[in-house]
C-alpha cells in the first residue's frame, strides 16, 4: 500500500496530469467528496488529502508514503527528515519581500509579518540584519496597512493581491514550485514499488 | 495557590510503568546474557562528563543535542551524555590500554536537549555493542550480526537494513576540494536528495565536471544490490579507495537477507564521526532507523590512541515500542499473622517460596484489599498445621 499525501486546490489540480501519466488516476474528486482518503485507479495507491503545510509532518512520521509540498513549506519547516527527490515544476511562484510603495525611514527594528516566520528570519540573518518577525497565519497584506508589520515576507503569484492593497513587491526570497517528497523508510522498504514510479513521474515532468 | 500540574514531566522526558519495565527488564537480562557469550564486556560509563571530553572529535550535531552545566568545583563546563559511544570510545582508548581487539557493551540513559523521533523523546535508554582493534570488514560484520541479533530478541522481524559508506562521499568531497561550509551545505542537501539543490551547489562551486557528475550522482545511487553495478560504472573514474570501498558494501551485505537488503551511497548518518561502512534498521511507517551503527575509526586518537572502532546503538524503550509486551505477575499473598505460633512457620514458609524464586507478597496488618486486590493468584493458607499454598481460582 502506497500512501500519497497531497493538498487541495492548485497542487491538487497540478500535480493530476503527473500521476496520470504515472498510472494514477483517483476515483473521487476532492471538490466535491468528503472522503480524505481518496482510492485511485490502483488498489495498492491511496490518495490522502490534508492542509499544504501538514504534507512534511505526514511524510516525515510515514503516515503518508510521499507526498507533494512547496518549496515555500519545506523551507519553513526545516530538517533534513524527508527526502525531497522531484522538482515536479508546478505551482511555480516566488517567496519574496513586500512592503507599501512609498516606505518611510525606520529608526526602528523593521517588523516582518509572515507565515514563514523561520524563512524569514534566516533570510535576515543572511543579511546581517535584526528584525522582528510577527507569526501570522492568514491575509498577511493587511499587517503592514493597519500598522502590525513593515513588510511581510509571503508568496507571490501575479501580485494582483499586493497591488490591491497598495503593496509592492521589494526583494526575492526564493523562487518555490512543488517537490515531491518521499519518507526515508518508505524510499528503502517499498524502492521496488516507490523507485519506478518516481522515474515515471520524473518522465512525467520532462 | 496550588499548581494542578505538578505532576507534568518535561517534554520528551518518559517514565516507565510496572508492567512494561518488568519487560524491559526482561529484555535487558536477554540481552546482556547474548552479549556475554558473545564476548562482550560490560561497562559504566558516567552519567556526567566534562564537555571537553564529551564532544572530543564527534562533532557539531552532539554539541547541540548536549546538556551543559558548571561544575562549581572547577569552573569547567560538564555536560550529560548525549551518546554513550564517544565515552566508551574514551575508555577503550585512555582505561583499557588493550593491544587485543576489545568487546564492550553498555546500556544507560542519554538526554537530548532537542526532542527527536516519532516519540519525541528526549531521554532515551541507549544499549549498543562496540568493536575495538580491527579494521576490516569482518569486525563490522559481527556489529551487523549482533544489531540483527538484538532486534530479533526484541521481536522485531520485518525491518530493513540500510547500507551506505561515508568514506566514499569524504574522498570526493576531497578530491573536488571542497571547503568545510561547501562540504556541509551539500551534505544537508544530500541528505534530503535534493538533485536540483545538489547541482546548483557544485555548479555555483565551479566543481569540475568529472566530480560534479559523481557527486550528484550519490544521490541516485540507492537500491538493491544491483545498485552495487551501477555505482561501479557511475564512479569509476574515482580512485581505488572508493572502489575498496564498495567491495567493503558487498561483503556486509552478504549478512543481510536480500529482501530485507537495502543500499545507498548518499545516507550520512552520524556523518560528523564516522569513517566507513554505516548501516541502520528501519521498520515499516517508521521514517527514522530503530538502530544504527559504524565504523568510527579516529574518535580515540583525541585520547591519545587512534583505534580502529565499530559498533551499534539504539534506543530500548523505542525497540520495545514495536511490540509491547505486559508481564503478567505471578505472586503468592501471605496475610498477615493473627497468631503467635503461626507467625514462625509463616516466616519459614515464605522464605522456602522466595529461595524458589516465587514472588511472596507479605499482607500488613489492617491493610487495605485482600490477595485478590493485590494482583495475586495464590494464597498462603494455614491448614492447622502447615502453611500451604492455594489457588484463588
Amino acid at each position: 500500500m502506497l500512501k500519497i499525501a497531497l493538498s487541495k486546490g492548485r497542487i491538487f489540480k497540478e500535480t493530476l496530469p503527473l500521476l496520470k501519466q504515472a498510472g494514477i488516476e483517483p476515483l473521487d474528486d476532492p471538490e466535491t467528496s468528503r472522503k480524505l482518503i481518496l482510492d485511485t485507479n490502483r488498489d495498492d495507491v491511496k490518495l490522502v488529502i490534508i492542509r499544504a503545510s501538514d504534507v512534511p509532518t505526514y511524510v516525515e512520521y510515514g503516515a503518508a508514503d510521499m507526498g507533494v509540498a512547496g518549496k515555500d513549506v519545506l523551507m519553513e519547516y526545516g530538517g533534513q527528515e524527508l527526502y525531497e527527490l522531484v522538482d515536479l515544476k508546478i505551482a511555480c511562484c516566488k517567496l519574496m519581500v513586500a512592503g507599501p510603495v512609498d516606505m518611510p525611514e525606520l529608526s526602528r527594528r523593521l517588523r516582518v509579518a509572515s507565515k514563514y516566520a523561520r524563512v524569514a528570519k534566516q533570510y535576515y540573518a543572511s543579511l546581517g540584519q535584526q528584525v522582528e518577525v510577527i507569526k501570522l497565519y492568514g491575509s498577511m497584506e493587511l499587517a503592514p496597512l493597519v500598522g502590525l508589520a513593515d513588510v511581510i515576507v509571503d508568496v507571490v503569484d501575479t501580485g494582483n493581491t499586493l497591488r490591491a492593497n497598495g503593496l509592492e513587491p521589494k526583494e526575492k526570497i526564493a523562487d518555490i514550485s512543488s517537490r515531491l517528497v518521499v519518507n526515508k523508510a518508505s524510499m528503502k522498504m517499498k524502492h521496488q514499488v516507490v523507485k519506478p514510479l518516481l522515474d515515471q513521474i520524473a518522465k512525467a515532468v520532462g | 495557590m496550588p499548581n494542578p500540574n505538578h505532576w507534568l514531566l518535561p517534554e520528551g522526558v518518559h517514565e516507565v510503568l510496572p508492567q512494561q519495565a518488568a519487560y524491559l527488564e526482561q529484555l535487558r537480562r536477554q540481552l546482556f546474557d547474548v552479549y556475554r557469550t558473545w564476548g562482550y564486556e560490560l561497562v559504566i560509563p558516567p552519567f556526567i562528563e566534562y564537555l571537553d571530553s564529551l564532544l572530543s572529535g564527534t562533532g557539531a550535531d552532539l554539541d547541540l543535542q548536549t546538556f551543559k552545566l558548571t561544575d562549581q568545583l572547577t569552573g569547567r563546563l560538564m555536560g550529560v551524555r548525549a551518546d554513550i559511544t564517544p565515552q566508551v570510545a574514551r575508555i577503550d582508548a585512555h582505561q583499557l590500554k588493550r593491544d587485543v581487539p576489545t568487546r564492550l557493551c553498555y546500556l544507560g540513559t542519554v538526554l537530548h536537549t532537542r526532542p527527536d523521533g516519532f516519540a519525541r523523546t528526549r531521554s532515551p535508554l541507549q544499549i549498543g555493542a562496540e568493536l575495538y582493534g580491527h579494521a576490516g570488514v569482518a569486525s563490522d560484520a559481527e556489529i551487523l550480526s549482533l544489531m540483527l541479533e538484538t532486534l530479533h530478541i526484541t521481536q522485531i522481524k520485518q525491518y530493513h537494513i540500510d547500507i551506505g559508506h561515508v568514506g566514499i562521499y569524504r574522498e570526493l568531497v576531497q578530491q573536488a576540494q571542497l571547503n568545510a561550509e561547501q562540504e556541509r551545505q551539500l551534505f544537508d542537501a544530500l541528505q534530503s536528495k535534493a538533485i536540483l539543490d545538489i547541482h546548483r551547489l557544485l555548479s555555483t562551486w565551479k566543481v569540475d565536471k568529472q566530480h560534479h557528475d559523481m557527486l550528484a550522482q550519490l544521490a541516485y545511487l540507492n537500491g538493491d544490490l544491483s545498485i552495487l553495478d551501477i555505482a561501479r560504472e557511475a564512479l569509476k573514474s574515482a580512485n581505488s579507495k572508493i572502489h575498496h570501498a564498495l567491495d567493503d558494501i558487498a561483503a556486509l551485505a552478504e549478512h543481510v537477507q536480500n529482501n530485507a537488503l537495502h543500499i545507498d551511497l548518499a545516507e550520512l548518518r552520524g556523518y560528523s564521526y564516522h569513517t566507513g561502512l554505516v548501516f541502520a534498521a528501519y521498520v515499516p511507517g517508521h521514517g527514522q532507523a530503530i538502530a544504527r551503527g559504524g565504523r568510527y575509526d579516529h574518535v580515540g586518537e583525541v585520547f591519545g590512541r587512534a583505534r580502529p572502532a565499530t559498533g551499534f546503538s539504539a534506543d530500548l524503550i523505542n525497540l520495545v515500542s514495536f511490540k509491547p509486551q505486559t508481564i503478567e505477575r505471578q505472586a503468592i499473598f501471605a496475610p498477615a499473622p493473627t497468631h503467635t505460633e503461626e507467625c514462625d512457620k509463616l516466616r519459614q514458609a515464605i522464605q522456602a517460596l522466595r529461595a524458589k524464586g516465587r514472588t511472596v507478597i507479605c499482607g500488613l496488618p489492617g491493610q487495605v484489599g485482600d490477595a485478590q486486590a493485590m494482583g495475586c493468584q495464590s494464597l498462603l493458607s494455614w491448614d492447622g498445621q502447615d502453611w500451604i499454598v492455594k489457588s484463588l481460582h
